[in-house]
């Protein structure tokens, strides 16, 4: 045996063991990679594309920093509602991906990440008696308070002046839920002024336009105050946007995509399922049809699974119901480079050569068309690839990846794995016949 | 000897038969086409009681969405498909439902595309298509430029690779009309994925009949084309085997979210046998020959 191929069955046992060792037991903390990453069609959950109103940012922040500010903010309040590893990332100019694996839970959630969540205190005009002046409608008419801020310029007072630490309380004898909130430097200056002249008199709190609580000024405040007027789901989450601050530009849902964690619990367990069939059956064919050497390109196959979910794993690769249908298919792909490298290898035997010869010719010569095949399906997967992350299609994106990775490494096995146990093979099981050929 | 080669009109008359019906329907139908692409929700709703679904339609219609096409899925959930709605339509909408059919409603699985997105996706599926049509036909002119004459066969591998694709676009658009089967951006992922695999076998016979006509195994074309022919048949049909056999498995037990896309898949591996084993080899003699066939090929 050559010594280079010596060094190659040396080379893939390594590696075949250190793939073992990091993906056995699958949930086991390897590189910090706990088990495989699920795509929300298989775990549940959310993928919803936001679209930015540009048009009302404020002119004197530049795109980029409107969009970020936004990002930011709606990260802070998936994590505040207890998403577990939400994605959020800004797609193309004015566009926002949020995704929220595992979320049950998810209407809730959109409430609660796309609402720009604009507080606003207003305050009444009164008449000649006193009385807040009303419109035909009888409903009294609001208008922003304003007073003078730190630096002596008139400014509305709005959320944007909160400390980022308000809290859900009860009310103490009516176990009412209230948002307790704190002013800044700015916002105190202005509270204070506004309280003073709006003594006995409304002050309205609005979110979003819609006034949710208008309670009557009792005293002078400085620093903090309460909101009442809401059940407990809304003032958690009042609570948790008042945190992040309000967003500065008005959000749509342009494309959404929810899966129910029993449907993705489902799915998973079924293509799980469907995939194991699809390799037996393949395995069951290479055997039956290619002998010995199908027992080959079994073992080829069993490692080529183990280092396909080892790279899934480590690196880590979001597996998808199309992911996983790409991994399953690509195991039908690999293995059409053993076969074209027995079938040349059957015609080298007939032609007279040793086995050892028909070995190394069968994987020179098919090596050729086994490049020239793949590349085209690499292009195919790089293309869909984009494809699919220009408008978020996971389900695209999942099974170009995968199948892209699945035919590489189904190529590296072709060549290298079977190739070595191949020539191991042939020096133990001498009689051609186990190769398909007649002795 | 079995002649591939000599009876290759038969052959293209199999094909013309098998593309014609195609399309015809693509160009009286067109195709029943995805969300991605037409903009629209689809939900799959399971009921925690027996619902009928001309209950279901009617009770669609009620809430305003008599547009609403409705299927009932293998495991008795419906696949509801309407126009864009929002998070508040939503919740109205099942509210509705709950109260009207008196049961219990999960949404399993919702999928809502803006007019806007839409627009984009068909935009971008035509870019796609185009740019990996592009670098493929650039590849093949590459790894065919030591073939005895490169454009020859580099076309005739494109024409034999556009007989694959419209085959499957004209199945689907017929199983569009008779049982709903749709064109989305999963359908496009097929067709790509069977352009890039189908080319395999189509570059497994040429390069064999290149090396034969280096051999010179007969001074006659077509006896070189159909031996070459012949000399690969089984591992055209064995690597194309592997691949239905995964898919056969996944379309049988995997449910039903990629049954389509797996079912396009499965079609296109088909067509693509035939055509690496009776139209690609024979369409390179037809560029040499014409339709004219020998009286006797040995």
């Amino acid at each position: 045996m050559k010594t280079s191929n010596i060094y190659l069955l040396i080379f893939v046992l390594v590696l075949f063991v250190f793939a073992l060792w990091a993906i056995v037991p699958l949930d086991s903390d390897r590189f910090g990679r706990q088990g495989l990453t699920l795509g929300l069609d298989l775990k549940g959950g959310a993928y919803l594309v936001y679209e930015a109103d540009l048009t009302k940012k404020d002119p004197a922040q530049t795109i980029d920093e409107a969009m970020t500010g936004v990002v930011n903010k709606i990260e802070r309040r998936a994590n505040a509602f207890g998403v577990k590893e939400p994605i959020i990332q800004r797609q193309g100019e004015n566009r926002i991906l949020v995704q929220l694996p595992g979320e049950k839970n998810v209407d809730e959630a959109k409430k609660l990440i796309g609402q720009t969540a604009l507080l606003v205190f207003m305050e009444t005009t009164t008449d000649a008696q006193g009385q807040p002046i009303r419109d035909a409608q009888g409903n009294i008419q609001w208008i922003p308070a304003k007073a003078a801020g730190t630096d002596g310029a008139e400014r509305e007072l709005t959320g944007k002046y909160l400390k980022p630490n308000s809290k859900v309380i009860l009310k103490q004898g009516t176990n009412e839920p209230e948002v307790a909130f704190e002013w800044n430097d700015e916002g105190s200056v202005l509270f204070e002024q506004i309280t003073k002249r709006n003594l006995q008199k409304p002050l309205g709190i609005f979110l979003d336009n819609q006034v949710i609580s208008a309670p009557t000024v009792q005293a002078v405040i400085k620093t903090s105050g309460v909101i009442t007027g809401m059940d407990m789901k809304e003032a958690q989450n009042l609570s948790i946007q008042l945190n992040s601050g309000s967003l500065d530009m008005p959000l749509k849902i342009i494309q959404e995509q929810t899966v129910d964690a029993t449907l993705g619990t489902d799915s998973l367990r079924k293509s799980v399922v469907a995939g194991a069939i699809g390799i037996i059956l393949v395995i069951m064919f290479m055997i039956l049809y290619y002998r010995m050497s199908g027992v080959v390109a079994t073992l080829a196959l069993i490692i080529y699974g183990v280092l396909i979910t080892a790279i899934f794993k480590l690196v880590p690769v979001t597996l998808t119901l199309a992911g996983i249908a790409a991994g399953v298919v690509s195991v039908g792909m690999a293995v059409d480079a053993n076969i074209l490298i027995f079938e040349r290898m059957k015609e080298e035997l007939r032609a007279g050569r040793t086995l050892g010869a028909a070995v190394e010719a069968g994987f020179n010569r098919a090596w050729l068309a086994i490049r020239d095949s793949n590349v085209t399906t690499f292009i195919a997967c790089i293309v869909l690839y984009w494809f699919g992350d220009t408008f978020g299609a996971f389900m695209v994106k999942g099974f170009a990846l995968t199948l892209f990775i699945g035919v590489a490494l189904s190529m590296f096995t072709a060549i290298t794995v079977s190739r070595v146990f191949l020539i191991v093979t042939v020096r133990i099981v001498k009689n051609s016949w186990f190769y398909g050929v007649k002795a | 000897m079995i002649d591939i080669v000599n009876k290759r009109n038969w052959f293209f008359l199999i094909s013309i038969c098998l593309l014609v019906p195609g399309i015809i329907s693509m160009l009286v139908f067109g195709f029943r086409l995805g969300i991605d692409f037409s903009s629209g929700t689809i939900m799959t709703l399971r009921f925690s009681t027996a619902v009928d679904q001309a209950a279901l339609r009617q009770e669609m219609g009620n809430l305003g969405y008599g547009e609403a096409s409705i299927q009932k899925t293998s495991e008795g959930d419906f696949l509801v498909r309407i126009r864009e709605i929002n998070t508040e339509q939503k919740e109205a909408l099942i509210a509705g439902m709950k109260k009207d059919l008196n049961t219990e409603v999960t949404i399993r699985d919702f999928y809502t595309v803006s007019p806007l997105v839409a627009g984009e996706v068909a935009r971008n599926a035509a870019i796609a298509v185009g740019v990996a049509s592009l670098f493929m036909i650039l590849y093949i002119a590459f790894a065919f430029r030591h073939m005895p004459s490169p454009f020859k066969w580099g076309a005739s591998a494109v024409v034999a690779l556009l007989h694959d694709v419209l085959i499957v676009m004209g199945i689907f658009s017929i199983l569009g009309w008779a049982i709903g089967y749709q064109v989305d951006s999963m359908f496009i992922t097929a067709m790509l994925t069977i352009v890039g695999y189908s080319i395999n076998n189509t570059c497994v016979v040429y390069d064999r009949i290149r090396e034969n006509v280096r051999k010179g195994i007969s001074k006659d074309f077509a006896v070189t084309v159909n031996a070459s022919i012949l000399e690969t048949i089984v591992r055209c049909i064995n690597t194309s085997l592997t691949v239905i056999l995964t898919c056969l498995a996944i379309y049988l037990f995997g449910g039903v979210t990629i049954q389509q896309f797996i079912m396009a898949l499965l079609i296109g591996v088909v067509i693509g046998i035939y055509d690496s084993i009776f139209v690609a080899g024979p369409l390179l003699v037809l560029w040499e020959r014409g339709l004219k066939t020998s009286p006797k090929a040995g």
